[in-house]
């Protein structure tokens, strides 16, 4: 009983319609993934857990849409973004961090950090086509924007991680003689973990998620992201939709396998990092 | 402090510098150039000076885009920070059995692709809930919402709302649990109610979380784009069209590069006006309270 009354029950009450809502779309994603198109004329034929579970829709499905490649490069333009934006940013953001008397400093940071207001509606129809032209509407490409274009925030929150990690820490270093690139690399690199755990959770959700850059860079192509794909096989996916649905599950499902594996990271790199 | 060489903080900048101008404000100067143009996109094309302007706010399909845009933005930020921080509330709260579990579940969409997650909910709204409001005999849900003109911008709100308020209460909650306990006893001694200690306590201490969910929220939602894609296309109608999604439309497929152009400048005056509006208005909100 005392264990009972412990607990705020209109709170969890209505925790449990939040949850309903959140998860009833991710259910119904899974039940559809793994039932045949005969299964779909009734709500309970829809949404019931199924006695003969279809798997062989995610292999008919990645065979339609050709998922395989399309998640090949999805990986390698998450992973190589994430890694070349931690390196970049984190490299401008130790400059200015550490210049903040410089006038030719404090006017790179307002440079970058202004552009976080730029919608990307603006420079949307000049860099497909400056992609092009440059013949850079490829996979590789694409990194390059992304890299780019995540220097905004992540040096912001590289300037403002850096704030607690005292100058003297650098000075110690150079007096041993080190160089300054060898005490950024060596010293404040690593101390700078936290905020490179915002950075990346930003950097890998986005560049995962992203659907209008794609469109426009690789979309004429004919090359797929995970999330392009889903676009381009629309047509094929709404007169099957079992097939559509275990499309957007494999979408879906690494981040969410990732986001489970690391939630408390990804949670305080949200909140730790200096966004507030 | 000792004196060090500036060479290699250059050499730390200058890649990225260059990059950063090539890829993001060249195009930017060059949108902007050719918003002056007639450029189809291809082709010649001549100096207009400022015709495109002039034509973009005489034109009623962008004003229709705008209304569209606003209706759409301010309904879902006010949505999204409602949920985030109800949701934040809730959480916040030890007296909640399975918290972790709750966190998890309410995360989620957070790392979720919004053009995903709007074919999942048009596949809802098409062939769930109209069947639900056909058997809880409601009848303005027993047709597909996102099939009418009036109403099809709802469906673009609940899957925005469904998605981005993962972030929003994740900042939140964050700025809960950034108060001191202490305030709330001191509260519960002065017989404060549960409401009292929302409004005097609570709400004060997160204004500058309450700033920055507010001003990201409507900075996207301004710019609302793949949800519309994969719900909507824009339609039924123009009914759904949203600024971003006219720009990429008459930018890449109906000729008007420079038209369009044009009108993107103006988009992000728009944002950039709003966003230090409400920056302003909301910090000084802050020091109010």
């Amino acid at each position: 009983m005392k264990a009972l009354r412990r607990y705020d029950w209109l709170r969890t009450v209505l925790l449990l319609v939040g949850a309903v809502v959140f998860v009833f779309p991710l259910y119904m994603t899974v039940m559809i993934a793994l039932k045949t198109p005969a299964d779909m004329t009734t709500l309970s034929g829809i949404l019931s857990i199924p006695s003969d579970p279809q798997w062989g829709n995610f292999v008919e499905a990645a065979r339609v849409a050709d998922l395989l490649t399309a998640f090949r490069v999805s990986v390698t333009v998450t992973s190589s973004s994430v890694v070349l934006t931690v390196l970049t940013s984190s490299m401008v953001g130790y400059a200015i961090g550490r210049n903040p008397k410089s006038r030719l400093y404090r006017i790179l940071f307002l440079y970058f950090v202004s552009a976080m207001f730029v919608p990307f509606a603006v420079i949307m129809l000049p860099i497909a086509r400056q992609m092009a032209f440059l013949d850079l509407d490829t996979v590789p490409g694409l990194i390059i924007l992304y890299t780019a274009y995540g220097v905004p925030l992540s040096v912001f929150l590289y300037v403002g991680g850096l704030k607690s990690v005292p100058v003297d820490f650098d000075e110690a270093a150079w007096i041993d003689g080190a160089s300054v690139f060898y005490s950024f690399r060596k010293l404040i690199f690593p101390l700078l973990k936290p905020v490179h755990a915002t950075v990346v959770i930003h950097t890998a959700v986005w560049t995962w998620n992203d659907f209008l850059l794609p469109l426009i860079i690789l979309g004429a192509r004919r090359i797929n992201t995970l999330a392009l794909a889903q676009h381009s096989f629309e047509g094929q996916f709404t007169t099957d939709y079992n097939l559509g649905f275990a499309s957007y599950l494999i979408a879906l499902l690494p981040m969410i396998v990732i986001f489970l594996a690391a939630q408390k990271l990804v949670v305080s790199g949200l909140t730790g990092g200096g966004l507030k | 402090m000792i004196l060090r060489s500036r060479a290699p903080y250059l050499v730390m900048v200058l890649p990225m510098l260059v990059l950063f101008f090539v890829f993001h404000t060249y195009p930017l100067l060059q949108g902007l150039y050719y918003s002056f143009t007639d450029f189809a996109g291809w082709g010649d094309y001549e100096w207009v000076g400022l015709r495109n302007y002039r034509n973009v706010f005489r034109d009623p399909r962008i004003f229709d885009a705008y209304q569209f845009t606003f209706l759409f933005a301010i309904t879902s930020m006010i949505l999204v920070n409602a949920v985030g921080l109800g949701a934040a509330v809730g959480l916040n709260s030890n007296r909640v059995p399975a918290r972790p579990v709750f966190k998890t579940i309410y995360f989620i969409p957070y790392v979720l692709s919004l053009l995903v997650i709007g074919y999942i909910f048009s596949y809802f709204f098409a062939h769930i809930l109209p069947r639900l409001g056909v058997m809880l005999g409601i009848p303005n849900l027993s047709h597909n919402i996102l099939g009418r003109p009036d109403t099809a911008w709802i469906g673009v709100v609940v899957v925005s709302v469904w998605q981005m308020s993962a972030f929003a209460m994740i900042i939140y909650l964050a700025g809960l649990q950034s108060i001191p306990k202490e305030l709330y006893e001191t509260c519960e001694i002065d017989g404060g109610t549960e409401a009292q200690k929302f409004l005097h306590v609570t709400f004060p201490l997160i204004a500058p979380y309450f700033t920055i969910n507010m001003v990201v929220a409507l900075k996207n939602s301004l710019m609302v784009f793949d949800q519309i894609m994969s719900l909507t296309g824009g339609g039924p109608g123009r009914s759904t069209e949203s600024v971003s999604i006219l720009i990429y439309r008459g930018g890449f497929q109906a000729g008007n590069f420079a038209y369009q152009s044009a009108n993107a400048f103006i988009l992000f005056i728009v944002i950039a006006v709003v966003s230090v509006v409400q920056m302003k208005r909301l910090q000084k909100r802050e020091v109010q309270l």
